[in-house]
């Protein structure tokens, strides 16, 4: 933490943070010292907190006049993109804005997973991102339901019906999922109730987040362990504020190009058809972000176990800070799981791939071999390579590669001892 | 503590307070998750009847019951031989056509694919009963399940014959 002994200058500044420290607040997170080698992969975290918002305020506003009732919903979602003002802006900034958010959500995912950032001392860290993570999935999930179209519908009915492959109670769970004997007015009217709720804990979580993120600091792309604030490091405002806005800049081009430009391609055109029961589509595809774990529940014979499986591929993330025994947080410095980290990264798209892919032949065997590779990654290579990998000498500070010098002298001694 | 604790009348308060604080919480708790169950209205809508008159054998309607398609064919009397010629040891779910179909014409069942909940299409897959497109689960002609990752046979409603021209499904 930066200087707690913060005075504001003025006297009504000083009345104030005596009975509120807001003030002491704002000073640390201007002041809060940051790694300066910080590449533009540390900058997600920025955009993510800007979609979490924007999400926010257009949801809010699709609130306004959007009807949650199964006779209503899909012609009130018309009405919102024909009549309502800005309607269809204010709705496909929300519909892209999800992937959006998915798409930052993965790059962020990957930077800790490169750079080790989900290690010690980060361990709460990560598990809050990974518990945020879980929700946004399932506030994505249930939103998709809202327009109450063919795939909405039928995304609902298999989405809700994994839970009938728990054994005994999996009738009465789906039952009380649904409010009914199936998808139906019950469960949209819930849905909504609930899409409108998880944001809110979302953003409690990324306070969290973001304070575990203050205790540590920032881990760095060469991953050792900084004196703050020191030659290492650099205020966050403005130098990272402004590295922040930059990326977010280029971040709103793509954004703006699907909101604009193609603000159906990520979704599917089956969900501008009403919800009918009776018909279930042809291909029943999640939205993109989800497909992974699709195509692992998919690629299980067994409904129980595919469920387990899909399950466990998320829940296995959680631990992960104790499946990688490697004391080295940085790829860089770890020759073998460099390689094994761009395979994973390839396994995770082709199980992508495969999820948008019919479950049959070829298709079905790759993703099979993609899946057991993933877990494989985490449970069988991660712990016995943290062992066994020969790693590079890491540097002793930022500046040491650069300029040869400035050694952080925690680090000397430790390097004397071995 | 050097020496043991000795239980006093203040720890049996103490349990008892938190038994019926317990009590308490699962009491106040119970409306809350009990209210997201099927309601009055939604259970009130048990039963549906069925004028099957215009089916011609071969020939398959689907209605819907709670929300739910349900599936009622009038069965050629090859598809019946079909289903009752199959070894039972082949079925990953096996049951009768017999108990399936008490009237061996009509079989009146669940149109809801006990993988995850789509509704197979008829007259289609590799034993020429209903397919599922989702997941790809292959039914025969009594709705018993034959390939594919779904657990069980397409469900049995309760129904029963009102009239010769009438199925009461529930």
């Amino acid at each position: 933490m930066s200087d707690h002994n913060y005075v504001p200058s003025s006297k009504i500044g000083k009345w104030f943070n005596d009975r509120l420290p807001l003030l002491t607040l704002a000073d640390h997170l201007k002041e809060y010292p940051t790694p300066k080698n910080l590449n533009y992969w540390w900058t997600f975290g920025g955009i993510l907190t800007f979609c979490l918002i924007t999400q926010i305020i257009t949801g809010i506003v699709l609130g306004m006049h959007y009807v949650a009732h199964a006779d209503y919903a899909f012609d009130s979602v018309e009405h919102i993109m024909r009549d309502v003002n800005y309607g269809w802006l204010i709705r496909y900034v929300h519909a892209n804005g999800a992937s959006m958010f998915f798409l930052a959500v993965y790059i962020h995912i990957f930077r800790s997973l490169y750079y080790g950032s989900y290690k010690s001392p980060r361990e709460v860290i990560w598990i809050i991102g990974m518990i945020i993570y879980l929700l946004m999935m399932m506030t994505a999930f249930m939103g998709y339901v809202l327009p109450w179209g063919q795939m909405s519908f039928w995304g609902a009915t298999v989405i809700t019906n994994l839970f009938s492959a728990v054994p005994f109670f999996g009738e009465g769970i789906t039952n009380w999922l649904w409010g009914g004997y199936s998808v139906d007015n019950p469960t949209l009217t819930r849905f909504f109730s609930l899409h409108y709720l998880l944001p809110f804990l979302i953003l409690g979580l990324v306070i969290l987040h973001i304070w575990a993120l203050h205790v540590p600091g920032n881990n760095n792309p060469i991953g050792i362990d900084l004196k703050k604030p020191s030659k290492d490091t650099v205020p966050f405002h403005p130098y990272i504020v402004i590295k922040d806005l930059f990326a977010l800049l280029l971040f709103l081009i793509v954004f703006a190009f699907f909101v604009f430009y193609s603000p159906n391609v990520l979704g599917h055109s089956d969900n501008y058809i009403e919800a009918n029961p009776l018909v279930t589509p042809a291909h029943i595809v999640p939205e993109w972000y989800l497909l992974p774990f699709y195509a692992i529940l998919r690629s299980v014979p067994d409904k129980l176990l595919g469920v387990i499986a899909m399950f466990a591929s998320i829940f296995i993330l959680v631990i992960l800070p104790w499946l990688d025994t490697s004391k080295i947080r940085s790829a860089i410095f770890r020759p073998i799981y460099k390689q094994l980290y761009w395979i994973l990264v390839l396994d995770v798209l082709i199980l992508g791939y495969m999820g948008a892919m019919p479950a049959e032949g070829t298709y079905l065997l790759i993703a099979r071999v993609a899946t057991v590779y993933y877990f494989l990654h985490f449970l069988v290579i991660l712990p016995f390579l943290g062992k066994r990998e020969k790693t590079l000498q890491v540097p002793l500070s930022i500046t040491e590669p650069v300029l040869g010098g400035s050694p952080n002298p925690q680090m000397v001694k430790k390097r004397e001892r071995t | 503590m050097s020496e043991k604790k000795k239980v006093q009348r203040r720890d049996f308060i103490f349990t008892a307070s938190y038994a019926l604080g317990a009590v308490g919480v699962g009491a106040v708790v119970w409306p809350l998750i009990d209210q997201m169950n099927p309601d009055r209205s939604v259970k009130a809508l048990a039963s549906t009847e069925v004028d099957v008159s215009s089916l011609e054998p071969g020939n398959s309607i689907t209605v819907l019951w709670r929300g739910k398609p349900v599936f009622i064919k009038r069965r050629t009397q090859g598809e019946i031989d079909e289903a009752r010629n199959v070894n039972l040891k082949d079925l990953p779910h096996p049951e009768k056509d017999e108990d399936r179909a008490k009237d061996p014409e009509w079989l009146v069942m669940l149109g809801i694919c006990t993988h995850l909940g789509c509704v197979p299409l008829g007259d289609k897959g590799e034993y020429n009963g209903w397919f599922c497109p989702c997941h790809g689960s292959h039914y025969d002609t009594s709705g018993r399940i034959r390939k594919g990752p779904a657990p069980t046979n397409l469900e049995i409603p309760k129904y029963e014959f009102v009239n010769s021209n009438t199925i009461k499904i529930g």
